[in-house]
């Protein structure tokens, strides 16, 4: 019970509706309490249940995460974030700006960057950024291979980082930390 | 020493804590002579930690609660009451 709170907050992204997300964590739990038979003691508690609610997800929505389309996400250049943040804070003259260019995205953005992503992406992100699930577990929650788990967070990461950066711009915060092309 | 390039190619893993204590240790190396390949690095940190802060923070409805407590017959929020209050 007292991971119910992380279930439901997983959820949340994961179908981006609250009666939604009620359903899919009350099926957790229930599925869980079902075939607690089939947890290995010692083992992790927390991961089990979130690949009960992966799974649950993954089956509810026919969600199409294992063969993601190429398509799907643009591709975006490394450290998109970084580069750019880099150069406003040259421009503004100070480099420990990045802690309060952070903290300049409302909760809201950033729940709305990880929840705009393909579900392909979001799933691997989510579990890594949010929860700090290690590689070998997200992959055997999403039943694919470790390098499609790294792979997946780059790409999904990457969107994103630009998501965010569209954000700050729409908002005029890049402005207001020097400009730049 | 490793070079900046083949640094950056080991970010995601070194803030994912993937990396072995060697690879931890050749990037550290590296991290200790090169300001820029630093600074990455802290940016990286610090965004994942403000996406975990930012993002989980989502309250438990109430209903839902309740529900899970009449599913389970269980009183989990220890309100004395299983469930929907039927006095209420």
């Amino acid at each position: 019970m007292e991971y119910a709170p992380q279930l439901y907050s997983t959820a949340l992204r994961m179908t981006r509706n609250a009666a939604d997300a009620e359903d899919l964590v009350q099926e957790t739990m229930m599925r869980g309490y079902r075939s607690f038979d089939t947890f290995a003691e010692g083992t992790n508690l927390r991961a089990w249940l979130y690949r009960i609610l992966t799974n649950a997800f993954i089956n509810r929505y026919r969600s199409k995460q294992r063969r993601p389309m190429e398509t799907d996400l643009a591709d975006v250049e490394d450290l998109y974030l970084y580069k750019r943040v880099s150069t406003m804070e040259n421009a503004a003259g100070s480099l420990s700006a990045e802690d309060q260019f952070l903290d300049l995205f409302t909760d809201e953005e950033v729940k709305r960057s990880v929840e705009g992503l393909p579900d392909a992406f979001k799933l691997p992100v989510i579990l890594a950024d949010v929860e700090g699930f290690a590689y070998k577990e997200i992959a055997e929650m999403l039943d694919i291979p470790v390098g499609t788990v790294m792979s997946r967070l780059h790409r999904g990461r990457k969107a994103m980082q630009k998501e965010l950066y569209e954000y700050a711009e729409a908002r005029g915060l890049v402005d207001t930390l020097g400009d730049f092309d | 020493m490793a070079d900046c390039k083949e640094t950056l190619n080991e970010l995601e893993p070194y803030i994912d804590g993937e990396l072995s204590a060697d690879a931890m240790e050749h990037i550290h190396t590296h991290l200790d002579g090169c300001v820029d390949c630093q600074q990455a690095f802290e940016f990286h940190l610090e965004l994942k930690a403000a996406i975990r802060r930012k993002v989980n923070n989502d309250e438990l409805p109430n209903g839902l609660l309740m529900r899970l407590e009449s599913c389970f017959n269980e009183d989990f929020d220890g309100d004395g009451n299983v469930g929907v209050p039927s006095d209420r």
